[in-house]
């Protein structure tokens, strides 16, 4: 497979890019069984993580698979930098290339910012999740989980479940498993379905309807924090009662075997429940290990330097 | 492909080598109960296999596993295509184990070097050893085969094809001249 400098989206990858990370990551799996977790890919190489909006979750995730392969890495510490200072992004990046980074992951909360930073370094550049906009990572591991379940995800059916309109998850996860053959749905609160769904996304507006559609797994969105305090929903009590997946619903996914995902961190009592996370078929868990080796796959793909 | 290709080993001359290899590594390990063999992607897979019908036929027990070198390979940044993974499998526990690399050609020694590093994240077996079928003189790491089917010197421009049938649809060991591009 031909290297690609950056991973900005799902958008922009080929099937058979989609394929490849994919197909790799499991090898890259493997590696955790082992004594030595280890292989020396990018020995010699830098990694560094800037994550404009705070995360522990992927950007630890980013940085044990960057030193699985033996890179060294580096965190841009914004909170004490001198963004807060009044640098500008760009300024930021002039800084690292002139630090010869071979690697940046970056989260931001405005949608396009790591296409800005990779125009204007010879580094990889990775998107950790820019505002509305896309998650690929998220997405790809997303996908490599499913895949250990359903060998074939053709034909799958998943019903993703929140804030649809707000969330960069929802856009990437969607389209990885609409690009690998699947069915998706919609369940959301009025306020938080998009203005514009594709027409082949069946939207819903309660349980019921989105059961009766027969999905095979259900994808539940994080109730985002800052959300709970606009008036896009009641309170947190009625999006449970609602749209969160109650002890009932679980009760409905085991009595079918749906599977359940979700990308964490969660919120219990809103979203989903202590039966939720205990569900014997609830891949949450298995999510965050596949992280790592999906981000390694990615890692090793990306090439700095290499024609756009 | 462009360039001459010329036999170097016959099918039964590589048949015979298969059977001479297997009987080395039986020779040199008298006392064992067990012998591991480890091929290196791609055609060290099929070759050791092969070994391993030989010595199960002399009633020993054989371990098969696998190795993908790609990570360790010092020239990585340099191929033009990333190669798609095939992930080592290594199923049994390799402590205290003697295990025995196996690769369709050795020339320059660095594609065991790097078989080496990813055999020792497993464990830390007994001894390990190293059976070719094609030792090619040219090395430019001190590391050596303890069994080879055959020794052979070329010159700088060719290349030492080896072909099975479980990956290449027939058996060949060949000299190409101009080697094809990666």
């Amino acid at each position: 497979m031909t290297p690609r400098k950056d991973l900005l989206d799902i958008a922009s990858l080929t099937d058979e890019e989609i394929s490849f990370v994919l197909d790799n990551a499991g090898p890259f799996k493997d590696l955790f069984k082992r004594s030595v977790k280890k292989v020396p890919t990018l020995k010699g190489q830098t990694v560094l993580t800037l994550f404009y909006e705070p995360s522990t979750r992927t950007r630890s995730s980013f940085e044990v698979a960057a030193s699985r392969l033996s890179a060294d890495v580096t965190h841009f510490d914004i909170e004490s930098s001198s963004v807060v200072k009044g640098e500008s992004v760009l300024d930021t990046v002039e800084t690292l290339e002139a630090m010869r980074v071979d690697y940046i992951v970056v989260r931001h909360k405005q949608s396009g910012t790591p296409n800005l930073i990779a125009k204007n370094t010879r580094a990889s550049v990775i998107n950790a999740g820019d505002g509305w906009h896309a998650h690929p990572t998220q997405a790809l591991l997303d996908a490599f989980t499913l895949r250990e379940i359903h060998k074939d995800l053709r034909g799958c059916r998943a019903l993703i479940v929140g804030d649809i309109q707000h969330s960069r998850v929802a856009r990437s996860t969607s389209l990885i498993f609409r690009r690998l053959g699947m069915q998706v749905a919609y369940l959301a609160p009025g306020s938080m379905m998009p203005r514009e769904v594709p027409q082949e996304i069946p939207q819903f507006g309660n349980w019921t309807d989105a059961f009766d559609w027969k999905p095979d797994v259900i994808y539940l969105l994080r109730v985002q924090g800052e959300r709970l305090d606009e008036p896009l929903i009641p309170s947190p009590a009625e999006y449970h009662r609602n749209y969160g997946l109650t002890d009932e619903r679980v009760k409905v996914l085991r009595e079918r075997g749906l599977h359940l995902m979700h990308p964490g961190p969660v919120n219990r009592g809103v979203e989903i429940t202590d039966a939720g996370m205990n569900y014997e078929k609830c891949l949450i868990n298995q999510q965050v290990e596949n992280g790592i080796a999906v981000r390694m796959s990615v890692l090793y793909w990306l090439r700095p330097g290499a024609a756009e | 492909m462009p360039g001459n290709e010329r036999t170097l080993l016959t099918q039964a001359q590589m048949a015979d080598g298969v059977k001479a290899l297997a009987e080395g590594i039986r020779a040199a390990n008298p006392d064992a109960e067990s012998i591991a063999l480890v091929g290196v992607f791609t055609r060290g897979v099929p070759l050791a296999k092969r070994i391993a019908a030989e010595i199960e036929k002399a009633g020993l027990k054989v371990f098969v596993g696998t190795i993908d070198i790609t990570q360790y390979r010092d020239d990585l940044n340099t191929f033009q295509m990333v190669p798609k993974l095939e992930g080592s499998d290594i199923a049994f526990d390799i402590d205290d184990l003697n295990v025995v690399l196996v690769d369709e050609v050795i020339y320059t020694g660095r594609s065991v070097r790097a078989a080496l590093d990813e055999l020792l994240n497993f464990g830390r077996p007994k001894r390990v050893q190293l059976a070719v079928l094609v030792d090619r003189c040219g090395r430019e790491l001190p590391v050596q085969p303890d069994f080879s089917a055959l020794k052979v010197t070329l010159a700088p421009g060719e290349r030492v094809a080896v072909r099975f049938e479980e990956v290449d649809g027939q058996d060949a060991c060949t000299v190409q001249t101009q080697a094809p591009a990666r």
